[in-house]
């Protein structure tokens, strides 16, 4: 009984799919090919089903065991690494992509966990704790723009109509800035940083975001007049003059250049400026920031990042009259009797922090400046130039 | 006989191009052909590829579908055999050649579920080529479409330069590029006769 029934559904089910195979049969076209099969016997289902289930079996055991006998031990904390980087692949850590780091910086002990720049310090920090290797301090640096002669600020030698970018520009007798060291403001640079971090400005000047750089060194490689560096976020007075032209001609081509007059390097109190070639350079290592260049400099070459600047105040609580910060302020902003209390003068004060650094009471502290109207240039474009 | 197995290779590598005249593996052409790294890269992994797949298609269409009469399941089997075979390529390439592994195994996974890949098995079943006939077509389609991808990158690698309007950058002007060189490709027909 039971059987016949088995039997019976058997049969209808073959018969049911072998007219519908039929009936599909023209519409897939399956009567082209060279064996043309007008009428699908259910022993070809059959036979059907059996091969692809046993190609399918084949197949799986095989990708089984090539995958048992070619297995790459991947050390899971690589990629517990590979998720923490940023995965932009710029390459800035000197590897080939994240991925390349990631292996490095798991399996080469002598390989540091600080290299990525754009992940900064927090980055390093959980690399550091996957990787069980000391953290190090990591100092962020920015890419700072070496030029600030915009349109409006220097000359032009012809007038370039070719294609809008300073690669090409540059083909054309080394672009039409007057200024053969100067930014060509075609926005090369603007194009090649991955995290949208540059903008043009008005004057034609790349403006670089303070938050959003995360020095990975791209837009340095992309400036075909090498404008662009990276420089410690830390270090931020620069001297944004790559020109090493002599000061007349540096004149007559730009308003903002550096002519070598050597005000700066007398003006510095730890001697870190140098006038090489025609050009002042800062020693980064032995600046203080105390911006007293940038004040002095008569062409405005020298640009100061930290505007608008802090204000000194002193803690009338603490302040014993010791007077050492009168005698250091250069701009003598500080008056006040020895043994009385102290005042300063904040319309005098520059905050360049120099007697913060030297009350032994510890007395003074540098307060931000509410009105940010004070610097020459406002807060949002000193994240940026 | 080996006068048509070069027929069959030049024909499917000039004449009958399958990017500029049959307009198969498209997705993958505008997708690599940004830079002329991942192209040569694309085209070497892509002739390997459709070279052991049309022989593996081959093979199991010859000695297992033909006897089982099984020719209307065509597109599942070798769908399913390129896949089997790329995925155990790229655990094996992993495993001896990591360094090429990196550099070709993205290019792996995109192949699978090409196009011209399943074509090249079909159009081989369906003309009934021999061994060496389906090597000829599998390794003549793979160079044209290295042809293709090299000839497309090494423009849009100038394209980059080029003034372009607005509403032309990116794909459409590529595809505009595409038809001219297909044009360029018709010069080819009747260059020799099936």
């Amino acid at each position: 009984m039971f059987e016949q029934i088995t039997q019976m559904l058997m049969n209808a089910f073959s018969h049911m799919l072998g007219a519908y195979l039929n009936k599909l049969a023209p519409m897939v076209g399956v009567g082209e090919s060279a064996e043309a099969v007008e009428y699908v016997a259910p022993q070809i289902i059959y036979t059907g089903l059996i091969v692809l289930a046993a190609l399918g079996i084949v197949f799986g055991i095989a990708l089984a065991i090539v995958a048992a006998r070619f297995v790459v031990k991947v050390d899971p904390k690589v990629e517990q690494v590979r998720e923490t980087l940023p995965g932009a692949n710029c390459g800035a850590c000197g590897f080939a992509g994240c991925m390349g780091y990631a292996e490095a910086v798991v399996g080469n002990p002598d390989v540091a966990v600080s290299m990525c720049a754009p992940g900064k310090a927090p980055v390093a920090e959980k690399i550091a704790q996957i990787t069980g290797k000391a953290a190090g301090k990591v100092d962020p640096k920015i890419a700072r723009v070496f030029c600030q002669g915009g349109r409006s600020k220097s000359q032009r030698k012809f007038i370039y109509t070719g294609v809008m970018d300073c690669t090409a520009a540059v083909l054309a007798a080394g672009g039409d800035k007057s200024c053969e060291y100067g930014c060509l403001g075609y926005a090369t640079c603007m194009r090649a940083c991955p995290f949208d971090a540059i903008r043009m400005s008005e004057d034609s000047l790349p403006i670089i975001s303070k938050e959003k750089c995360t020095a990975c060194g791209k837009c340095v490689a992309a400036c075909p007049k090498q404008v662009i560096e990276l420089g410690l976020m830390s270090k931020a007075v620069v001297i944004s003059c790559h020109s090493r032209d002599k000061g007349l001609d540096v004149k007559k081509k730009c308003q903002v250049g550096c002519i070598a007059c050597g005000i700066c390097v007398r003006t510095c109190p730890v001697d870190a400026i140098k006038i090489d070639n025609n050009l002042a350079r800062i020693d980064h290592s032995k600046c203080i920031t105390c911006g007293l260049c940038v004040k002095k400099c008569p062409t405005n070459a020298i640009h100061d990042y930290l505007l608008p600047r802090p204000k000194a105040s002193i803690d009338p609580a603490k302040c014993v009259g010791i007077d050492v910060c009168a005698k250091v302020c250069p701009v003598n902003a500080i008056s006040g009797d020895v043994r009385s209390l102290h005042k300063v003068d904040q319309t005098k004060c520059i905050g360049c922090g120099m007697c913060e650094a030297r009350c032994p009471k510890k007395a003074i502290t540098m307060v931000p400046a509410a009105g940010s109207a004070a610097g020459k240039t406002s807060e949002k474009e000193m994240a940026a130039v | 006989m080996w006068q048509h197995v070069l027929t069959i290779f030049i024909a499917s590598a000039l004449i009958n191009n399958f990017v500029f005249s049959r307009y198969l593996g498209l997705c993958i052409f505008f997708g690599v052909t940004k830079k002329m790294e991942t192209a040569v890269g694309m085209s070497f992994t892509f002739t390997m590829v459709m070279m052991i797949g049309a022989a593996l298609n081959w093979l199991i269409y010859t000695y297992v579908m033909i006897p089982f009469q099984l020719g209307f399941l065509k597109i599942v089997i070798f769908i399913g055999v390129v896949a089997a075979f790329v995925q155990a390529a790229d655990t094996v390439m992993k495993k001896i050649a990591p360094a090429l592994y990196y550099k070709l195994g993205i290019y792996l996974a995109l192949i699978v579920t090409n196009c011209i890949i399943l074509a090249v098995p079909i159009i081989n079943a369906e003309e009934n080529y021999n061994f060496f006939e389906s090597i000829a077509l599998a390794l003549g389609s793979g160079l044209g479409f290295s042809l293709a991808l090299i000839i497309m990158a090494s423009i849009r690698e100038k394209l980059e330069l080029a003034d372009v309007p607005k509403s032309f950058q990116g794909l459409p002007i590529s595809f505009v590029l595409t038809g001219l060189i297909a044009l360029a490709f018709l010069g080819f027909s009747g260059m020799i006769t099936l």
